[in-house]
C-alpha cells in the first residue's frame, strides 16, 4: 500500500519556540529538478529585533551557568544530533550535496560539536593571566563574553559551517542570533530541534531563515547587537557591515574561509574572537 | 577655620633643568623636518595660557612622507631578530628614566597636571611600559600558543592630551615589540612629551623611520586614517571620533583598535572602609582633574550611608588644593584647554538646568589660565545627562541605591564599558559585582590604578582591544 510522506513544516526558531515569520512571508526552497522541497519562513527585520530581545534576556543566565553545564548542554547537543545524523544526512542531499560529502560533513559537525564542549572548562585558563603588577595589588585578567552575537552564517556547508561558527560563540557564555544559510536553509531548522531537545536554554540560540539583503545591515546596525560574524566573501556586504557595526561600536568578524572541514576551524581562539578581556584589582596591603 | 589649618606654603618645582626649543619640526624618518605647507601652531601652558613653544602642524603631504619613511623601514625591522628589537625599547625605557624629571616638569607645563601625578605616574608608568614590552619581543611565540604572531606594516597611532608621554608609551612599546613601524600623532594641545620622546628615540640609535612623530590636530589625523599605505590604526580619545574612525577605515583592509569613552561606576556599600573609600573616590573623580577616561564619574552610594559619605566627600573636597601645576601641594591642577573647559562649564549648567544640585568646593581659583572647582551633584537620576554623558572633568554626579540587583542595573546602564569600581569589605560582595559590571577594568577597594603589566581597554561604546600586559600584544600582531 502507498503511503503518502508527511512533510515537516519548517519555521523560525526564537527563544525556544518554533514561531512563522510575523510578516507572513515564505520563500521556496526546491530540489536540482525544480520540485518543492520546503516552504520557509522568509523573516523579516521585527523578526530579528524580537530575536535580540529574547537573546539579550537569555544572555546573562546562560553567561552564569558553570563552564562544566555548558560543557555538558555542547556535548548533549552531539549526541542528540549522533542519533538523528541520518536525517540530516538526507536533507544535505536534497538540497544538493552527495551522498559522500553529506555523510562526511555531518559527521564533522558532530565532532566539531564535541570538540568545542571539551573547551567550556579549559579556554578560560588558556587566556587569562595574573598579571604581576608593581604596586601592592592583586590583579588578574579573565575573558568575559561580549554578549549578544549576531551571525551570518556560511552559505555552503550549511550545517557544519553553522555550528562550526556557533559553537565558539555559545560555549563562551555569548547568545546569537543567526541567519541560516539562504540557498540551504533546512539543516539549520532541523538542528533547532536538536538544540531544543538538548537542554540548551531557549534563547541562548535563535535561528532565523530568510534573505541576506534584507537582514545584513539589521544585523549589523541594532544597537543591542555587540558582536556581529559574517561568513562569506562578498565585498560590498563586508563594507555596509563594517560602516553600520560602528554605529555601537560592534565588534565585526568576517570569516571568507569556504572550507570548514578543515583541521584550521579547531582553535579556542575561535572562542576568543566573541570575548571581552576583563581586568580586575584588588589591594594586597592592609 | 578649616581652610586656614590646611595653608602650605609654596612648593614649585624648578623648571631651569628643562630643554625646550621655541619651534619643533615634526619627526620623520629620523630627522626634524620642516613641514612641507611650513605651517605651525602654538602649544600653550593651560595654568597661564601663556605660549611654551610653536610646534609643526603636518598636513596630508607630511604625512605621506611620514607613512613612506615608516613602509621602507619596516622592511628591516620587521626581520630585525627579537633579541635586537628588545635591545632598543629597553635603551628607550632607560633614556626615559634618565630624564624622568625634566619629562615630568615639561609634561605638567603643557598640559596643566600636577607635578606629583606627572612625576609619581605618567612618566614612570611610560618608562615601565618600554621596559616591560622590550622583554616580549623576542619571546612572542610564547604569547600565542600553537600560532605565529606577524607584525602588521605600518601602524598610524592618535592620542590623547590627558596623559601625552603615557599614552604614547602605550601605543609604540608593544607596536615596536612586535615589529611593527609607526606614525604617530600627539593631541594638538599636548605635544611636546612625544616630541621629547622623538629626541631620545633619536638617541636611542632606533633605524630611522621605525618611528614617526607627526603633530597637528584632527586632519592631520584625518590623514593618517585614510592614508592607503598605513595597515592598522590604534586611537585612544572620544567614542564620537571613535565611530568616525571604525565607519572610515570599513572595506579596508585597516585593523582597528579603539579606546574610547566611559562614565565609570564606582559603588559604595554600607560595609565600606569608609574613610578609604572616600579617598578613592576623590581619587576616582578628581584624578588628573578628571580627564580620565575610565574616571569613576559616577558615584553610586547605599542609601543608608549616603548623607555620612556625601558629607565626607565635601569635606574632603575642601581640602583640595587647586592651583599651580608645578607646585608639589596641588592636588588638582588646569583644565586642559579653554575648550574642554567651555565643554565642562557647559555640562554644569546642563545639570543644573535638568534641576541637579551642586556643590562646588570653596576653592580660590587663579585668574589667568583654565580652571575648574572640584565638583559634585546631587539629586540626578539615571537620565540625567550628566549621568549619561562623559564630562571629561572634575564633576561628580551622585546617585543613591537600596540593592544589590539595583546598582548593577544601574551601573550596566550606559552605552560605555571602561571602568568601575566597587568599595565593600564583603568579599563575596567583591566577586559579585566585579563579574556583573560590564567593563573592561574592575577596580575593587582601590581605583585608578595602571600598570604596563595589566590590560587596560574597554567594553560596548568604550572600545575594543586592550592596552597592557599579555593582552596588548594581539593588537598589533597578525596571523596565517
Amino acid at each position: 500500500m502507498s503511503r503518502l510522506a508527511i512533510q515537516k513544516t519548517y519555521k523560525l526558531y526564537i527563544g525556544g519556540k518554533f514561531p512563522r515569520s510575523e510578516s507572513g512571508r515564505f520563500y521556496a526552497i526546491n530540489d536540482s529538478k525544480g520540485n518543492l522541497i520546503a516552504n520557509m519562513c522568509l523573516a523579516s527585520r521585527k523578526d530579528f529585533r524580537n530575536a535580540v530581545v529574547i537573546a539579550r534576556n537569555a544572555q546573562s543566565s546562560w553567561a552564569n551557568s558553570s563552564a562544566l553545564n555548558k560543557g555538558q548542554i555542547l556535548y548533549r547537543i552531539a549526541e542528540m544530533l549522533e542519533g538523528r545524523k541520518e536525517q540530516f544526512i538526507a536533507e544535505l542531499i536534497a538540497q544538493g550535496e552527495t551522498a559522500e560529502n553529506a555523510k562526511t560533513e555531518v559527521l564533522l559537525a558532530i565532532d566539531r560539536l564535541v570538540y568545542f564542549a571539551g573547551w567550556s572548562d579549559k579556554y578560560q585558563q588558556f587566556f587569562s593571566c595574573i598579571n604581576p603588577v608593581s604596586s601592592a595589588h592583586f590583579n588578574f585578567s579573565v575573558l568575559e563574553p561580549v554578549g549578544v552575537v549576531a551571525v551570518i552564517a556560511p552559505e555552503k556547508q550549511s550545517l557544519l559551517g553553522l555550528i562550526s561558527v556557533i559553537a565558539p560563540a555559545i560555549v563562551g557564555g555569548n547568545t546569537v542570533i543567526v541567519l541560516a544559510s539562504e540557498s540551504k536553509p533546512l539543516s539549520a531548522i532541523s538542528f533547532a530541534e536538536v538544540l531544543n531537545s538538548s537542554d540548551v536554554p531557549g534563547g541562548v540560540v535563535n535561528i532565523l531563515t530568510g534573505k541576506k539583503e534584507e537582514l545584513v545591515n539589521q544585523f549589523a546596525s541594532h544597537m543591542d547587537v555587540n558582536s556581529i560574524i559574517y561568513c562569506g566573501a562578498d565585498e560590498p556586504l563586508m563594507l555596509s557591515i563594517s560602516e553600520l557595526a560602528s554605529n555601537n561600536v560592534k565588534r565585526t568578524t568576517f570569516y571568507k574561509k569556504n572550507d570548514w572541514a578543515s583541521d584550521s576551524c579547531e582553535s579556542p581562539y575561535f572562542i576568543e574572537k566573541t570575548q571581552e578581556v576583563k581586568t580586575t584589582w584588588h589591594p594586597t596591603e592592609i | 577655620m578649616f581652610k586656614a589649618s590646611w595653608a602650605y606654603d609654596e612648593a614649585p618645582e624648578s623648571t631651569n633643568h628643562i630643554q625646550l626649543k621655541k619651534k619643533y619640526d615634526l619627526y620623520i624618518d629620523g630627522k626634524f623636518t620642516k613641514p612641507v605647507k611650513g605651517q605651525y601652531f602654538d602649544t600653550i601652558d593651560p595654568s597661564t595660557n601663556e605660549i611654551i613653544a610653536s610646534v609643526a602642524e603636518a598636513t596630508s603631504e607630511d604625512i605621506d612622507k611620514a607613512v613612506e619613511a615608516a613602509k621602507k623601514a619596516f622592511v628591516g625591522w620587521s626581520k630585525l631578530s627579537g633579541k635586537e628589537r628588545g635591545k632598543y625599547i629597553f635603551r628607550i625605557a632607560r633614556l626615559i628614566q634618565e630624564r624622568a624629571r625634566e619629562f615630568a616638569v615639561i609634561e605638567s607645563l603643557d598640559g596643566g597636571k600636577p607635578i606629583r601625578e606627572s612625576r609619581d605616574i605618567d612618566i614612570p608608568l611610560a618608562a615601565n611600559h618600554f621596559f616591560y614590552y622590550a622583554g616580549w619581543a623576542d619571546k612572542l611565540a610564547y604569547a600565542f600558543p600553537n600560532r605565529s604572531p606577524k607584525p602588521i606594516g605600518v601602524v598610524g597611532q592618535i592620542i590623547p592630551w590627558n596623559f601625552p608621554l603615557l599614552m604614547a608609551a602605550w601605543k609604540l612599546a608593544p607596536a615596536l615589540a612586535t615589529g611593527n613601524t609607526i606614525v604617530l600623532k600627539p593631541a594638538e594641545t599636548t605635544p611636546l612629551t612625544a616630541l621629547k620622546l622623538a629626541e631620545i628615540i633619536h638617541e636611542s640609535g632606533l633605524p630611522k623611520g621605525v618611528v614617526n612623530i607627526v603633530t597637528g590636530a584632527g586632519e592631520t589625523g584625518a590623514a593618517i586614517v585614510n592614508h592607503p599605505n598605513v595597515d592598522k590604526i590604534a586611537f585612544t580619545g572620544s567614542t564620537n571620533v571613535g565611530k568616525y574612525i571604525q565607519k572610515a577605515i570599513a572595506g579596508t583592509h585597516k585593523k582597528l583598535t579603539l579606546e574610547l569613552g566611559g562614565k565609570g561606576a564606582n559603588i559604595i556599600f554600607e560595609d565600606a572602609a569608609i574613610d578609604q573609600a572616600v579617598e578613592g573616590i576623590i581619587n576616582a573623580i578628581f584624578f588628573n582633574q578628571g580627564h580620565v577616561c575610565c574616571a569613576g564619574s559616577r558615584l553610586f552610594v547605599q542609601e543608608s550611608i549616603a548623607n555620612l559619605v556625601i558629607d565626607k566627600l565635601k569635606n574632603r573636597m575642601e581640602t583640595l588644593i587647586v592651583g599651580n601645576p608645578l607646585d608639589k601641594n596641588t592636588d588638582i591642577g588646569a583644565i586642559n584647554s579653554k575648550k574642554q573647559l567651555q565643554t565642562i562649564e557647559n555640562y554644569i549648567k546642563i545639570g543644573l538646568n535638568e534641576g541637579g544640585e551642586i556643590y562646588q568646593a570653596d576653592c580660590k581659583l587663579p585668574t589667568k589660565g583654565n580652571w575648574c572647582a572640584p565638583t559634585l551633584f546631587l539629586n540626578v537620576s539615571q537620565s540625567h545627562r550628566i549621568v549619561q554623558e562623559e564630562i571629561f572633568g572634575p564633576v561628580l554626579a551622585i546617585q543613591t541605591f537600596r540593592t544589590i540587583d539595583e546598582v548593577i542595573e544601574k551601573a550596566n546602564n550606559t552605552p560605555y564599558g571602561l571602568s568601575a569600581g566597587v568599595w565593600t569589605q564583603n568579599g563575596a560582595k567583591i566577586f559579585h559585582l566585579t563579574q556583573k559590571l560590564k567593563a573592561g577594568v574592575v577596580w575593587a577597594n582601590t581605583f585608578n590604578k595602571f600598570d604596563a603589566t595589566s590590560p587596560f581597554g574597554g567594553t560596548k561604546e568604550s572600545g575594543f582591544g586592550r592596552e597592557g600586559g599579555l593582552h596588548g600584544l594581539k593588537p598589533y600582531v597578525k596571523f596565517d
